[in-house]
């Protein structure tokens, strides 16, 4: 597969296929007489919209999907990222007019149903997580850990308690420290140990009674699970401080261990991960948050509450820490998420067992081929590294990641995490079937081959995509973010 | 072009791979080859005003990469004279020349007895061979 | 149901390559006291077929806008949304695909997103924008962490006639950023600028809203002008959709612009997920929060689309980073890019003109009294004779939704009716609403 598949031709924007004077839609005219803004307020110079009839639209949506590589176009085993199929049951049903046109300032008697939809779905997480109360209202997993930290301040300032200081792994999501700071926190580091375990001995010496918490992905971004999490839990409550599990890698532990069980006391899931929702090039997501009895009280408000056979929003939450979004949440993640919980029931546990089965089948596969940098049996992702290959060929994590390319493969996240060198971090999901497997470990091990043969193919991949490797210096240095419109004739004028 | 490897004996070197060049009570500031080298192609070069203080030890700018950004750590104490304004315009001069054209900062040193504290070229050359 | 594809034979020959003899021996890493030993207490499975008779049961229980005529807004309107946006969202490749990390495989997406960063700088009149944030909510809370990074000061004000949950959200998160949030009471339905810039004083920013929470526009340009004079940077929340007709924030002098994109191409679907833009000038690009996506060229010369600026992000900057957003809300972004693209400036300036031609019939017709004088594009508050939530109450009896009271959120209004229109509405509608609130009122 090292010649290109077809010939991509070029995209043209859609400003492009502009032309001055072109309608797409058409807005009703109910013959009312046109009104006049008041001097000032009305826009002085009409917006440089593309124009365009709905035929060229639809080709022009349909050429940029043609460009886009998706779960539904083949593998996309991207580490801590979960591209799980995505069930069209669940769009089906996500867009149903009762929900599509349910407005979210409906009376709560007139949102009876998607208020039991929530209601439910706080039930399942909150079993899933082994913690009792569950807010559905973060936007996706970082603002979860935004609302968890915010939720710790809250806990310790009603207790009188000044605490300052969090504390994260150095394999964490870039998201942990960024969280860390913008809800005005400290920020201390703890290492990992040779197992891939949290260093206990670094780990006790940074835990006193300034710590508000500890911020940890188990299993870790070395989709390892944390072998000490009992004594890390230990360790922390005895300070008095308080557990936040980021639930990046959940979908390698439902039905199987509980984050609760654990000792976390509080949880983000990411429904676009664990439960299915789909990425949408990047988004949305869905970010609920779990937490022990002790810090219900501070959760956002408002939260979906049962009375009887009814079911409200209770706003009225004097401890709150106040609102993080708008409404209740991203209620289309939810109806999919339901939808994808209430297809497995409690063969959830399966679903999590088939990611990390899979995982360990793959992994089994390419230890030869790539190094290893922690040798045991991995949960639903792994970390390869290419350091053997850049030493001994020149040949990088990222030449590995774009001549996957040119297998139909969706390269794994690579340098990450930071503790290790040219890092490949493939998450397979349960989805996946073993045939598809076989041929990704077809792929990494011929291209460990390649790379040893014929570097060249590798250095200059990928071959087969509508565009070779970009200049990113470029883009950076002299950043063009938005179309210029110069001498654009459909926009003269 | 990227410059080849090279640590220059008239330097003073700091652990965290910056430079000091002293010429009296004042002193040119940049990164090490090796800084640069690790960063890879710099695209931008957020620098101090002219009249602000740096501290020894102490970060007194940034420069990027496309993939990674780091703290410049001033070797040495003073007031800044002058940031290098063709960095600020072309960064990718401190990969070209990273002791020449590329410096990034000139200072009046505050304490001159902190150059003690700086290694010279040998010693950084065995401080670079173990990172 | 299930959507794993594994036979017996598949697991007992990927078992045997791993070099165990089952599955339990894999999980032997998770220490046995914090194993869960029973089976998860949730609702049985489902086969697709029950799955969607449940769910549509769900659905079928919600007065939705197809079942009640519903003059709701207060910051979420039932404009008309195309069915070419049916188009992108029904193609696996931008549903299924995650955030462009790799160009390679990503080109359409990743031009899909200029293309809106354009149309959003295009309509704010703003120098840059982001890949989205999450809702009209979120944005606000950022454009204050920017604006306390691009300033020595640590105070914002807000005015009073912005969204409520807008206002509440960024007082969530003021406590983390270290910020002060100062609030500016409206006269009359609208903010006074005077008053605005004596609060602006020593304040980071000023953020409000156009057309305001009320429905009424703001002196924008006057406002702006007062915290700029002040040294606060200016930051208007605006509607997308009234953008055809309105000046745009970069023309009266804001820093930057932000809002709530639902109005543009997302249904109301019950509070998410929509999106939230962020656009800003030039000066603001290195401290921006999210994704963008610039232009470059690839080995060959070609026209190519990236990521850029990355070193802003969280993944790169870690702590330092201008925010620790990932998961954005690309989809409906693109939603909103092919909804703009659909209208054109001139269907756009046509919804404009068809709501304002609508508020000012409902206006005329409404047996209410408008509680502002202020002129309006698509959302007018009325005083109601009884409070306005017992208006909703009876209303809502006859099969119509006759707004947003607005004491749910302001002491003092709960006698104010906010109704709004959108081109969905007709004037039958509206007369439907009129004769009976008449009936009601009577």
């Amino acid at each position: 597969m090292t010649e290109p598949g077809r010939a991509w031709g070029d995209a043209p924007l859609i400003f492009e296929r502009s032309r001055s004077g072109r309608r797409g839609g058409r807005v009703p005219d109910y013959g009312l007489p046109k009104p006049e803004l008041p001097p000032g307020l009305s826009r002085a110079r009409a917006p440089r919209l593309p124009e365009l009839a709905e035929p060229e639209l639809v080709r022009h949506i349909t050429a940029l999907a043609d460009r886009t590589f998706g779960v539904d176009t083949g593998f996309y085993p991207l580490g801590s990222c979960t591209m799980k199929h995505n069930p069209r049951v669940n769009e089906r049903v996500g867009l149903l007019p009762g929900f599509r046109d349910l407005h979210p300032h409906q009376e709560d008697e007139g949102a009876q149903g998607a208020l039991e939809l929530m209601w439910t779905l706080q039930g399942i997480l909150a079993e899933v997580a082994g913690l009792p109360a569950v807010t559905l209202q973060p936007a996706a997993g970082s603002q979860g850990e935004l609302t968890g930290l915010m939720l710790m301040r809250a806990y310790f300032a009603d207790r009188g308690e000044e605490r300052d200081t969090i504390v994260t792994a150095d394999t964490a999501h870039g998201t942990n420290p960024a969280s860390v700071a913008m809800a005005g926190y400290k920020l201390e580091r703890v290492e990992t140990d040779a197992r891939g375990n949290l260093d206990l001995e670094d780990l006790r010496g940074k835990v006193d009674e300034r710590t508000a918490g500890l911020m940890l992905t188990n299993p870790s971004t070395l989709g390892l699970f944390d072998e000490g999490i009992e004594e890390v839990a230990r360790i922390f409550h005895d300070a008095g401080a308080l557990l936040y599990y980021d639930g990046a890698n959940l979908n390698a532990v439902v039905g199987i261990s509980r984050p609760g069980d654990m000792g976390f006391d509080i949880v983000h899931y990411n429904l676009h991960k664990t439960f299915s929702q789909p990425h949408g090039g990047g988004g949305p997501g869905g970010g609920p948050v779990a937490v022990r009895e002790t810090i219900e009280p501070f959760l956002p408000a408002p939260v979906v509450v049962r009375e009887g056979d009814a079911f409200r929003l209770d706003h009225d939450r004097p401890k709150s820490i106040g609102r993080v979004r708008g409404f209740a949440g991203p209620f289309g993640v939810f109806v999919r998420s339901y939808a994808y919980m209430r297809a497995y029931g409690p063969a959830l546990r399966e679903m999590s067992e088939v990611a990390v089965l899979n995982a360990n089948y793959v992994l089994a596969k390419l230890r030869d081929a790539y190094d290893l940098p922690y040798d045991r049996h991995c949960m639903h992702e792994f970390v390869l590294s290419a350091r053997s290959l850049k030493r001994d060929h020149g040949i990088t994590a990222l030449d590995v990641a774009k001549r996957l390319m040119d297998y139909g493969i969706h390269p794994p996240t690579v340098y990450f995490p930071l503790v290790v060198p040219e890092a490949l971090m493939i998450e397979p999901t349960e989805t996946e079937p073993k045939e598809r497997l076989d041929d990704f470990v077809d792929a990494m091990q011929a291209i460990a081959r390649e790379a040893a043969e014929s570097p060249e193919l590798l250095k200059e991949a990928p071959h087969g995509r509508p565009v070779r490797r970009l200049d990113e210096v470029r883009a950076a240095k002299q950043p063009v973010l938005r179309y210029a419109f110069d001498d654009d004739p459909a926009f003269v004028g | 072009m990227p410059a080849a490897e090279s640590y220059p004996d008239d330097l003073r070197y700091h652990p965290e791979h910056d430079w000091a060049r002293v010429d009296g009570d004042e002193a040119t500031l940049g990164i090490t080859w090796f800084a640069q080298d690790s960063l890879g192609e710099l695209v931008h070069y957020e620098a101090p005003e002219a009249g602000s203080t740096v501290t020894k030890d102490s970060s007194y700018g940034e420069v990027e990469s496309v993939k990674a950004v780091s703290d410049i750590v001033a070797p040495l104490s003073g007031e800044v004279l002058e940031a290098n304004a063709k960095v600020v315009g072309a960064p990718e001069t401190v990969n070209d020349d990273p002791y020449g054209e590329g410096w990034l900062i000139r200072i009046r040193m505050s304490d001159s007895s902190e150059l003690d504290a700086l290694m010279d070229a040998d010693a950084y050359r065995t401080h670079v061979a173990e990172s | 149901m299930s959507y794993l594809s594994l036979t017996d034979d598949d697991r007992a020959e990927m078992l045997s390559a791993i070099g165990v003899s089952s599955l339990e021996e894999l999980f032997e890493q998770i220490p046995p006291g914090v194993r869960f030993d029973r089976e998860l207490d949730v609702p049985p499975a489902l086969s697709e077929l029950e799955l969607v008779t449940a769910i549509s049961n769900l659905a079928a229980k919600n007065a939705h806008a197809g079942v009640e005529l519903s003059f709701l807004g207060a910051g979420i309107y039932d404009h008309y949304v195309p069915s070419v946006v049916d188009v992108l969202l029904s193609r696996g490749e931008f549903l299924t695909a995650y955030t462009p990390y790799q160009p390679e495989m990503s080109q359409g997406v990743l031009q899909a997103i200029f293309e809106y960063q354009s149309v959003i700088c295009e309509l704010t009149g703003m120098d840059v924008s982001n890949a989205s944030g999450y809702d009209g909510t979120t944005v606000a809370a950022d454009a204050c962490f920017v604006a306390k990074h691009t300033s020595d000061r640590s105070k914002v004000v807000l005015a009073e006639t912005l969204n409520p949950q807008v206002r509440q959200v960024v007082k969530t998160f003021a406590l983390g950023f270290g910020l002060d949030v100062v609030e500016v009471p409206h006269r009359g339905g609208t903010t006074d600028p005077d008053e605005l810039g004596a609060a602006a004083a020593d304040a980071a920013a000023v953020i409000f809203q156009q057309p305001n929470f009320f429905g009424c526009l703001e002196p924008a340009a006057d406002l702006a002008a007062a915290a700029a004079s002040a040294g606060a940077h200016p930051i208007a929340h605006v509607d997308l959709m009234t953008l055809g007709v309105l000046e745009a924030p970069g023309e009266y002098g804001c820093a930057m612009a932000i809002g709530e994109g639902q109005s543009a191409g997302c249904p109301p679907l019950f509070g998410g997920p929509h999106y939230g833009f962020f656009a800003a000038r030039q000066e603001f690009v290195r401290r921006m929060p999210g994704r963008i996506v610039g232009e470059t060229l690839d080995g060959d010369g070609r026209r190519a689309y990236v990521l850029t600026l990355q070193t802003r992000e969280q993944h790169i900057r870690r702590e330092k980073a201008t925010s620790n957003i990932t998961t954005n809300q690309t989809l409906l972004a693109l939603a909103g890019l092919v909804t703009l693209s659909w209208l054109g400036p001139q269907g756009l300036r046509e919804v404009g003109e068809t709501c304002m031609a609508l508020a000012e019939y409902a206006r005329e017709e409404l047996p209410l009294e408008p509680a502002f004088e202020a002129p309006s594009v698509k959302e007018i508050a009325f005083r109601t004779p009884i409070p306005a939530r017992e208006v909703v109450r009876r209303m809502r009896e006859r099969g119509v939704h006759p707004g947003y009271a607005l004491g749910r959120d302001y002491e003092g209004m709960d006698d104010v009716l906010l109704v709004a229109v959108t081109e969905k509405r007709t004037p039958d509608d509206i007369d439907r609403l009129a004769r009976e609130l008449e009936e009601v009122l009577a």
